[in-house]
């Protein structure tokens, strides 16, 4: 048997190649990127000419992805947590259309919030869908799972969604391998269920909901989730995904316990472990979902402990030390924290040209003193932090144009967003599009630096589309403007911003000059070529 | 046998080749391993670490539970003192001598200096004085690999000796040997 060292996420993605993958869809984010970067570059998805290039959004990852399920091939979409409020529209309707090739939605939360804006528990999502959801433990599950995702997907007709957790995506284990099984031919479906009018949306929902107790049953039986039932003991434990690693190495695995790695959550399991003991404690990354369904399962007068009753933090990531500690087994530290410290924040690299783009700001908004620079979310967020502290907001992907059209119909001058320019094609323009039609009193600067900076990278879907698509939204060209942000342009950079803040409408500037990272890297290729 | 390492430094400094190395090494042997990495937001400028696990037997977590590390390298000298309370008893730090400033409020060198040599076991290099003698100033995490060789245990020096080599093999003869002389400068400094 081959083993290889693979991370959580280069597992996911060579078990859905060997599952028989045909497409992966997907927009880069922490900690979900590797997976997709891994299929571009392993020689077997490249033989079977796997699609794997990146969408523009989540949105449009998933829907494609559906597209290809309708065709009859096995497809995954990856995002990060925040990345399913962006496609929730396709993916909860996707559960009412069904699937016709596999589908797996793969879903990567960030407890603890080590690079997002919020820890937003996937499983809710697929909870709210009404689908099955998989949770690996570690590295092996992750692996093993795909194959068994897509033939739950295939076998219930239902896309099927799998939550990781940043600590199982980026950790590296060995995983063993199995041979790879083929793709699925072309079969595109032919049946009408797929047309989700009304008449046929309440068929396919009842269907849903009929096939809740086929979910349950898989559930129940699943090989993932395991009771080992042992007696005479106070307190039984249940332990979600990668959380069962933190009990067993806090107090082993030959404990009253039930892990549970599919979802629904095996009821009868979780009935016969509290039926042998006085009180069940629940271990789960991310919010507390299983603990409140567990207190629905077994009623108010069995005591279920968890986060919501201050046994574990109701905020943050599980880890062995807060795990240790709420099955009373913390250990003595030898040292406490040390004298010497300080925090070292991420920073923008030196040479890099939103640095510039801030300089050039702050110069001119120091003239203006109600002004507003909206922010938005990529590399150039750190501009929020010092030297520069330019921004008044960052919410979500695009927020920086909506909230400045907002702030500004509500009267407040100069209203500024900076935008990356992957983040304005994922969710800028239709905002930019609504700032046109109402000649809304905006500056909008797109930091474009040619590149998905921030998650490493990759390829941004406008590259050198900028000035065409807004122009074509309709922005006027005269107040289309396009400058190179280094410090020898500063007085151009600052008389070109205070021209289109005075202009009275939508204006947009382009500062344009490429990532210092992704500069390296090619001339890095070059050499070596 | 079991071996808890914490590696730390800033974001760009090499930690995750050391990573690779003993992770390469470790393989070879046969030993259990797991390695968290962080990526993302903190890779620019800011502190990063990876939690190393290498054992005969099966881990479970990928985390290590605090108290419990057995040896912190670190490519920077403060960047070591954060990861403390993870430290056992008897716990070592092997970490590079020469401060890495980029933020306004960075202690004094010298207290903290001080605080890791008040440390029961606490091994400090100027790996970049010693990376600059083998006309690499890249290699310094690689001097770095060669003196924790000493402290590693679990594995030998000669088997993390032959994973240098074969991690760098691709980037051919010479990659190779400059990073062995760097690798035995730090295993003989
Ligand atoms: C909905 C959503 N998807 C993905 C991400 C992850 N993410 C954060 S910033 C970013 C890319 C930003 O790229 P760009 O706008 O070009 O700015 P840069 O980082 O290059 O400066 C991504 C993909 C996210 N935060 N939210």
């Amino acid at each position: 048997m081959e083993k290889r060292l693979l991370l959580g996420d280069e597992a996911i993605a060579l078990g859905a190649i060997h599952a028989g993958l045909s497409g992966v869809y997907a927009y880069p984010g922490t900690p979900s990127t590797e997976i997709t970067e891994f299929i571009q570059s392993n020689p077997l998805a490249l033989e079977r000419n796997i699609h794997s290039r990146w969408s523009t959004n989540e949105k449009t990852a998933m829907e494609a992805a559906l597209g290809m399920s309708y065709a009859g091939k096995r497809a995954l979409v990856c995002m990060k947590h925040v990345g399913m409020n962006v496609c929730a529209d396709a993916f909860v309707n996707s559960a009412v259309t069904g699937v016709n090739g596999g589908l797996v939605v793969l879903a990567a939360d960030d407890p603890s919030m080590h690079s997002s804006q919020n820890e937003q528990d996937s499983r809710f999502y697929g909870k709210f869908a009404m689908i099955p959801i998989f949770e690996p433990s570690n590295q092996q599950e992750a692996y093993d799972m795909m194959s068994a995702a897509f033939e739950l997907s295939e076998s219930l007709k239902l896309p099927v969604l799998m939550r990781v957790v940043t600590r199982l995506a980026h950790s590296r284990a060995a995983v063993e391998i199995k041979e790879a099984a083929a793709e699925n031919g072309l079969n595109p479906d032919t049946d009408r269920h797929w047309v989700l009018l009304p008449g046929i949306a309440r068929k396919q929902y009842l269907l849903l909901v009929e096939k809740q107790k086929d979910m349950l049953k898989a559930a129940e039986a699943s090989k993932y989730n395991v009771l080992n039932k042992i007696t005479g003991k106070k307190t039984g434990i249940i332990a979600c995904g990668i959380a069962y690693n933190y009990v067993c190495e806090a107090v082993g695995p030959n404990v009253p316990i039930v892990k549970i790695s599919q979802y629904p959550l095996p009821e009868d399991k979780i009935r016969e472990l509290a039926s042998v003991c006085d009180e069940l404690i629940v271990f789960e990354d991310g919010q507390p979902v299983v603990e409140n369904d567990i207190r629905g399962l077994l009623g108010a007068n069995y005591c279920v402990k968890g986060r919501l009753t201050g046994d574990l933090p109701r905020t943050g990531e599980l880890d062995p030390d807060n795990v240790a500690k709420a099955l009373g087994v913390a250990a003595e530290l030898s040292f406490g924290t040390a004298k010497n410290l300080a925090n070292r924040p991420p920073q923008l690299c030196n040479g890099c040209g939103h640095r510039d783009v801030y300089t050039a700001l702050n110069k001119v908004a120091a003239e203006y003193p109600n002004h507003r620079i909206f922010g938005d979310i990529g590399c150039y967020t750190l501009g929020a932090l010092p030297p520069f502290q330019s921004l008044a907001s960052c919410v979500d992907m695009g927020a920086s144009i909506t909230m400045a059209k907002g702030a500004a119909d509500a009267g407040l001058f100069p209203s500024i967003a900076v935008i990356g320019d992957s983040t304005f094609t994922h969710s800028g323009m239709t905002g930019l599009l609504d700032a046109v039609n109402e000649n809304s009193n905006i500056t909008v600067v797109i930091s474009d630096n040619l590149t998905t900076g921030m998650t490493g990278g990759q390829d941004s879907a406008g590259t050198n589309k900028f000035e065409a698509i807004c122009l074509g939204l309709g922005v006027a060209p005269e107040h289309v403007r396009v400058v190179v942000p280094l410090p020898k342009n500063m007085d151009e950079i600052t008389r070109i911003i205070r021209e289109e803040i005075e202009y009275k409408g939508v204006s947009v500037i382009i500062p344009r000059r490429e990532c210092m990272q992704t500069l390296q890297r090619h001339l890095r290729e070059k050499k070596n070529k | 046998m079991k071996k808890d390492i914490i590696l730390c430094g800033v974001g760009g400094q090499g930690i995750l080749s050391i990573a690779t190395i003993i992770g390469q090494a470790a393989t070879e042997a046969g030993l259990y391993l797991k390695q968290a990495e962080v990526h993302g937001m903190s890779q620019r400028g800011g502190d990063v670490q990876s939690n190393l696990r290498l054992s005969t037997e099966p881990i479970y977590s990928d985390l290590i539970p605090k108290g419990k590390v057995d040896l912190i390298v670190s490519m920077e000298p403060m960047e070591a003192l954060r990861y403390l309370p993870y430290l056992a008893a008897d716990g070592v730090v092997v970490t590079n001598s020469k401060n890495f400033v980029n933020i306004p409020n960075y202690p004094d060198a010298t207290a903290i200096e001080a605080e890791l040599k008040a440390l029961p076991h606490a091994v400090l290099l100027d790996i970049e004085d010693l990376a600059q003698q083998t006309h690499n100033p890249k290699g310094a995490n690689m001097v770095l690999l060669g003196k924790v060789a000493a402290h590693l245990g679990i594995l030998s020096a000669d088997q993390l000796r032959n994973a240098v080599a074969r991690i760098f093999q691709r980037k051919g003869e010479a990659v190779v040997e400059s990073n062995l002389k760097a690798f035995d400068l730090g295993l003989n400094a």
